[in-house]
């Protein structure tokens, strides 16, 4: 199964989390790991997703997260795994 | 799996020091577009370029979006045209008319360069390779996106001084046929010695005839990520210095390794190399001028300048190496001048010459690269370049180039404008000493010996 990586970087605030997930329960899509940190109120956060059971492309949803990513004043990036395992894994 | 700490690194390089791959080059052979017929070999070409392309630029993008990760350039080599238009080109004017489809192909798909528009006389010219030298100046002056090179040299064959000749008059055609526009047609052309037949970048591209029917070569970058790295061994020995460049070019090769298989996928065309270049741009932050910087030099040019190319050179190419399935084309640091920012501050800085920058070809890829010189430089002059520059080609058994142009109306202290990716650059002193006599001797330099190297 390959996965999807959505990172999601900003000035913290509430509910980013929420909103990013209510978006994806909406259009299932799982997610398997979440990691955050808030480094001097910047909010960066990585989530490992598994998009097998949507049916929306992977084009369409980036460009809505990233709209939903303006929304809350954070920007919203979807990239295939693989670009993370070839830099990082041998 | 994949933590935060390594997603954030990847994208760091990305968003903040301009890693992304510089070229995805689809390299197609023509050679079974060659008629007796000039209008059925152009239609047959632009029929080839325009079926095999066709999906290129939208599966670039696709894979941009995938990986999030931006690819510059889609571009497109072909076969040497003076192979293919050997049979039904009986003029100059049929070699433009071929060029000219090429750019109506290139237009087509939607590449902003098509290389090809070359001739390889390394050891002579045939008619039709003497007669497409004569057509690189119309065409690429009547062109956008062609691109064109010459081959006049190699290690096994030595150098073809007529060509070299020959060239030096066509660069000063083609600069005058643009004279305003920056003699911009200059920008297109590159004359090599022992080029590559699967170089993904331009303007030197071709598609080799070594090469099978249809190839994608895959060109990386991130000169910015090189030097943001060596920005935290600051001091540190050379071992460390080694390392830290290493290991970060292996992490730039894979992207491209991963953008090459991905795209070669896609298009249900075979991989070819992975082409391990540090390529600067005219952004800041963005140069090969700048890492030389950060390894110690006050500007580049300065003492131990070679040197440090040198390793530079060989840290990416050693790192890059266990990166990637197959490399090839140039592999190396290029060193442009108008399209790296510190490079033209350090011509403007009076730090670095014509002179050291032909020591530093000695030891990278690829030569005198997007060098402005005054448009009444003499074409025995530029021939004279050409020459030197081959010459440390043939002996040193490596791909050497020179691109250069002779600013029409422009002189020492002016600055060319040529745009985009090609950037600008301060018109460069040449030695005005005349070398006329020795360029129009005619013949050939003959390959040097193989033995006793010292």
């Amino acid at each position: 199964m390959k996965k999807t990586i959505i990172t999601v970087i900003g000035k913290d605030t509430v509910g980013i989390i929420a909103k990013v997930c209510t978006y994806l329960a909406d259009n299932q899509v799982n997610i398997l790991d979440i990691s955050q940190t808030i480094v001097q109120d910047y909010f960066n956060m990585m989530m490992i997703v598994d998009r097998n059971k949507t049916t929306k492309r992977f084009e369409q949803m980036a460009s809505e997260l990233e709209a939903l990513g303006e929304e809350i004043g954070v920007k919203i990036k979807m990239q295939h795994e693989d670009i993370f395992n070839s830099m990082h894994r041998i | 799996m994949i933590n935060l700490f390594e997603v954030t690194e990847t994208n760091k390089m990305i968003e903040e020091s301009n890693l992304d791959v510089r070229t995805i080059t689809l390299g197609i052979s023509l050679l079974d577009c060659a008629d007796a017929d000039l209008k059925v070999t152009c239609d047959k070409i632009y029929h080839k370029i325009t079926t095999v392309a066709r999906d290129l630029v939208k599966t670039g993008r696709e894979i941009e979006l995938k990986y999030g990760i931006p690819i510059v350039n889609k571009r497109i080599s072909v076969t040497p045209i003076a192979l293919v238009g050997s049979s039904c080109c009986k003029t100059v004017k049929d070699f433009v008319e071929i060029g000219k489809t090429l750019d109506r192909a290139a237009k087509t798909v939607g590449v902003n360069f098509l290389g090809g528009f070359s001739a390889l006389v390394s050891k002579g010219m045939t008619k039709s390779d003497r007669l497409l030298i004569e057509a690189i100046p119309e065409t690429l002056a009547s062109t956008d996106r062609v691109c064109s090179s010459v081959n006049v040299g190699s290690t096994k064959t030595g150098i073809d001084m007529d060509a070299v000749k020959l060239l030096g008059e066509k660069i000063l055609e083609a600069a005058k046929l643009t004279a305003a526009q920056d003699s911009c047609a200059c920008t297109k052309l590159v004359v090599f010695c022992n080029a590559p037949d699967d170089n993904p970048f331009m303007a030197g591209a071709f598609h080799g005839v070594t090469e099978g029917d249809a190839v994608i070569n895959v060109g990386v970058s991130g000169p910015g990520v090189v030097k943001r790295a060596l920005e935290a061994v600051r001091g540190q020995d050379f071992e460390v210095l080694c390392e830290t460049i290493k290991k970060t070019a292996f992490k730039v090769t894979r992207v491209g390794q991963l953008v090459a298989k991905e795209a070669s996928r896609l298009l249900n065309i075979p991989f070819g190399i992975i082409d391990l270049s540090l390529a600067p741009t005219p952004a800041v932050g963005d140069s090969v001028a700048e890492i030389l910087e950060e390894i110690g030099l006050e500007r580049v040019g300065a003492p131990g300048t070679t040197a440090a190319l040198a390793m530079l050179n060989d840290q990416v190419k050693k790192g890059g190496v266990m990166a990637s399935s197959y490399v090839g084309g140039l592999s190396g640091a290029f060193i442009p001048v108008s399209e790296d920012q510190g490079m033209i501050d350090a011509v403007n800085a009076g730090a670095l010459t014509v002179e050291k920058l032909e020591a530093m070809t000695c030891v990278c890829s690829v030569g005198l690269d997007m060098i402005a010189i005054p448009g009444d430089t003499k074409a025995s002059t530029i021939s004279g370049i050409i020459a030197d520059e081959m010459a440390i080609g043939m002996v040193n058994q490596k791909t050497t180039a020179v691109r250069i142009i002779p600013v029409q109306g422009k002189t020492v202290g002016d600055t060319a404008e040529f745009g985009g990716l090609l950037g600008y650059g301060p018109i460069m002193k040449v030695n005005d000493f005349d070398c006329s006599a020795f360029v129009n001797r005619g013949g050939r330099i003959p390959a040097p010996i193989h033995s006793f190297k010292n």
